[in-house]
């Protein structure tokens, strides 16, 4: 005990990451809220796509009673991630329901009837000794379990627990940075249940197979640290470090560089170079999972921006409608000029509070003018504030200014598909050029030019596909017909041979 | 008042914006100014406000012209930054008409044939004062020597108007040459430096500025102050500056130390003519210099490289203003090869080394 205190007093040695930017945190409107239970809303909509990679497909019917933890759909193919019940109630219909995206569009959702009773499935399995599963078997629970990365970029966790099959790992790091303006979730997640995700912790360690645990979370949450730090105290393998408040240091391939000084390489994944990271709340989602047997149904989520009236931490049921988050924050207290879901740099904006929670959200910002500080786009004067900004080395003017002038090309030359939308350029720019916006533009249209050329390829595959078995057929019909013709001519001539020995011996006779 | 087609983020700002910028850097040259103001009388005053009100006259124009509004591009404060670039690098006393033809030289020719603001290739202030020097080389170096406002010599209020707006003024009596052009003069004439250089012209009173010279580029003190204070308000880097200062810090020291009977002393370079406002506010302006910081410090070297070049063997005693039209004219290329190296690749672009990975090439 006294020895590992010891081990972690001495400093950890951070590195520096290139650009960034200082934001105002804003995160002391929400901090010191507990997290709270939202009460029981009338109606739950649970989307079948919550995470990166195939839907879920539903396996329940319109008027079915479930229990809470009930698998509703399960996973389709390699990356996708299966869907639980939040609550025992009625399914009243499987069908469209809006998004939790800004276009609004609708996505395929059950929609659940709390029945009130809130009853737990009969065979949940909580595991009594869940540091003697193997490795795989963890995986498998938190794939079944329905957790993906809970951060915010959702992708299935369990994809990412057995990595240490095919990378040679170093380490683990937990991602509790939490370096988005606003949020405190996960900050008050650490808090209040520090135990929970330092278990979360261990277990995923185990699952990929290292015992170096970096547990990252920025200085501007001492308590958190603190708390951690406590609860870790016994494992000398865990260190919980400080990092330096600057964003985007949430990001997992800066902040794998922060604390080892390694770059991930271009196209390629944190376990390139030795480390897999997840979110501090995943952690303590596959704790749920492993010790209790309970899927993902619910998580925290921060209400918060100056349009709400009473900033909190709450504890949402997965299919919540984000109006009864407003509600319980007490409403609007003007008329927002931005809706966020996550936090202000990187979050999506939402077109109204219709939209269910989902895995991913982090966050709702219901935020003022004076918040969101948005301006008329002047144009660029080259101040080059973007490219000290970028901390991925881009030049972001440039590569806008390409994707104006309708050069995506030029823009991939020069690093469009390096960036990761962390929006600092964006943020220092004094001209307002929504240069993220630009960005993400660019990307949309590049990838649905990729996907027309590949559907334009497998038209064109098919088609001479086509084309040789006909020609196939054809042919195989020429030759069957030149035999057919070989074969009537052979007969002929054995015939006529047949008549002329005929006619000899005829002759003979 | 967002708009909401925007999608992408971030949905909050660091509140920096062009106006902002533009105040800063005018702000930063407010003591120069004032100084020059204070040194050379209502004269320079005058001059000031003439070019000032011309270069916002002639945006206003240019704009109404391209079909642009008028109110985000005036009020953005691009015009009157180089109106008053501009104005701080002519000589005091030249007659209005300098001042009127060289604000629509730099906004018109050097700014709107362009695009406007962000889009010209050369610094508009130093496109109009080279434009000027070539075209009126008299008016444009004909220096008065000081006669600080308060000093009895000074011209008053009214005979100041005829200075700058009368006609033919007799300059010659109160005309004196500036440090550098003494020395190239004295030069020429075969004479050696320690004979030129004379009291007035010690190093202490290139400091402090009470020299002949243009409007807002005699004092070193107070511009080093205005450019530092860009620089802790981080609306310029350290990078031009200190390659240009340091390359002609270098080289003059080299050639002084060489054959110090010829060659200036790198004190007397750094402090004279518009080597200091050309490092801290003209190098540095940011539409027209590179925006890596490898690509700032080529920028910087080369625009000091020239600087001394041109003082020492060309014609021109001083060579701020065509050093960094030459190095603003190499700008696009030293952005095209001098990119910031991009995170997890090396130099040349290529992904960095991948070390961990066991086998199967694909991901998860």
């Amino acid at each position: 005990m006294l020895a590992g205190s010891l081990f972690r007093s001495e400093p950890f040695r951070l590195f520096r990451i290139r650009g960034g930017v200082h934001p105002d945190d804003r995160k002391a409107l929400s901090a010191d809220q507990s997290i709270v239970d939202l009460p029981m809303p009338a109606l739950l909509h649970i989307p079948l796509q919550q995470h990166i990679g195939a839907p879920a497909a539903s396996l329940v019917t319109r008027g079915q009673m479930v229990r809470k933890g009930q698998l509703l759909a399960r996973s389709q193919g390699l990356i996708s991630a299966p869907v639980h019940a939040p609550t025992s109630g009625r399914i009243v219909g499987v069908g469209s329901y809006p998004a939790h995206h800004a276009s609004g569009l609708s996505v395929r959702t059950i929609t659940l009837q709390p029945d009130g009773l809130d009853e737990w499935i009969d065979d949940i399995e909580p595991v009594v000794e869940p540091f003697t599963l193997a490795p795989e078997e963890i995986a498998r629970r938190v794939a079944e379990a329905g957790i993906v990365g809970m951060g915010g970029a959702t992708f299935p966790s369990a994809v990412k627990l057995n990595l240490g099959k095919r990378y040679a790992l170093k380490g683990l790091v937990i991602n509790g940075a939490e370096c988005e303006p606003y949020l405190t979730c996960d900050d008050r997640l650490m808090q209040e249940h520090s135990s929970e995700v330092l278990t979360g912790t261990l277990l995923m360690a185990r699952a990929l197979g290292v015992s170096e645990i970096l547990f990252a979370i920025e200085n501007n949450k001492p308590a958190a640290i603190e708390a951690m730090r406590q609860a870790a105290a016994a494992f000398p393998e865990l260190r919980v470090i400080g990092l330096p408040t600057r964003y985007p240091m949430g990001s997992e391939k800066h902040l794998v560089q922060a604390l080892t000084g390694q770059e991930t390489p271009a196209r390629g994944l944190t376990a390139d170079i030795g480390y897999v990271v997840h979110n501090a709340a995943t952690a303590k989602a596959v704790h749920d999972a492993l010790i209790h047997g309970q899927p993902l149904i619910s998580r925290v989520m921060t209400v918060s921006g100056n349009a709400i009236r009473q900033p909190r931490n709450l504890r949402v049921l997965i299919g919540t409608p984000l109006d009864n988050l407003v509600e319980f924050c007490g409403g609007f207290n003007a008329e927002p000029a931005r809706l966020v879901s996550g936090g202000p740099m990187m979050g999506q904006p939402l077109p109204g509070t219709r939209v269910p929670a989902v895995k991913g959200s982090n966050g709702l910002l219901a935020l003022s003018a004076q918040e969101t500080l948005a301006a008329p786009e002047m144009p660029c004067i080259r101040c080059a504030s973007c490219v000290q900004a970028c901390p991925c080395g881009l030049v972001p003017l440039d590569m806008a200014a390409n994707i104006r002038a309708g050069s995506l090309d030029a823009s991939v030359s020069i690093g469009l598909l390096d960036c990761i939308g962390c929006g600092s350029c964006s943020y220092v720019c004094p001209a307002h050029i929504p240069l993220v916006q630009y960005f993400n533009y660019a990307k949309g249209e590049l990838a649905a030019r990729q996907r027309n050329q590949h559907k334009q390829g497998e038209t064109k595959r098919l088609a001479e596909a086509r084309n040789t078995r006909l020609e196939a057929i054809k042919k195989a019909k020429r030759e069957q017909m030149l035999k057919r013709k070989r074969e009537m001519e052979a007969k002929k001539q054995s015939e006529q041979a047949q008549q002329k020995v005929a006619e000899t011996i005829e002759d003979g006779a | 008042m967002s708009d909401h087609s925007i999608v992408g983020g971030p949905f909050t700002h660091g509140g920096n914006s062009i106006p902002r910028t533009m105040q800063l850097v005018m702000l930063a040259l407010l003591p120069a100014t004032l100084f020059g103001f204070y040194l050379f009388g209502w004269p320079a005053i005058y001059l000031f406000m003439v070019t000032v009100l011309s270069a916002m006259g002639a945006e206003a124009l240019a704009l109404a012209i391209a079909g642009k509004p008028q109110r985000p591009f005036l009020m953005d404060g691009s015009a009157l930054l180089t109106g008053w670039l501009l104005a701080m690098t002519l000589p005091p006393w030249a007659p209005w008409w300098i001042g009127v033809i060289g604000a629509l030289l730099a906004i018109i020719i050097g700014k709107h044939v362009f695009g406007g603001i962000g889009q010209n290739l050369f610094n508009p202030a130093m496109v109009a004062r080279v434009a000027l020097l070539i075209s009126f080389p008299l008016e444009m170096t004909l220096f008065t020597a000081p006669s600080p406002i308060t000093s009895a010599a000074a011209p008053g209020l009214f005979d100041s108007l005829a200075i700058t707006f009368g006609l033919g003024a007799d300059l010659d009596a109160v005309s004196s040459a500036t440090p550098l052009g003494h020395v190239k003069t004295e030069l020429g004439r075969g004479l050696m430096l320690p004979q030129a250089l004379g009291d007035a012209h010690s190093e202490w009173n290139l400091g402090v500025g009470s020299i002949s010279g243009s409007l807002g580029e005699t004092s070193a003190v107070l511009i080093l102050l205005g450019g530092l204070f860009l620089l802790y308000k981080r609306i310029i880097s350290w990078h031009i500056p200190l390659a240009m200062l340091g390359t002609l810090f270098v080289l003059a020291t080299l050639f002084h130390l060489i054959d110090p009977e010829r060659y200036l002393g790198p004190m007397s370079h750094l402090l004279s003519g518009a080597a200091l406002l050309g490092a801290f506010f003209i190098a540095t302006d940011l539409v027209t210099s590179p925006v890596s910081i490898r690509g700032q410090l080529i920028f910087g070297a080369g625009c000091g490289l020239l600087v001394y070049v041109i003082r020492t063997w060309a014609g021109y005693p001083e060579g701020v203003a065509f050093a960094v039209l030459l190095m603003n004219a190499c700008t696009p290329l030293i952005d095209h090869y001098f990119k910031p190296r991009i995170y997890g690749r090396d130099r040349k672009g290529q992904p960095l080394n991948q070390t961990s990975r066991q086998s199967a090439p694909e991901k998860p």
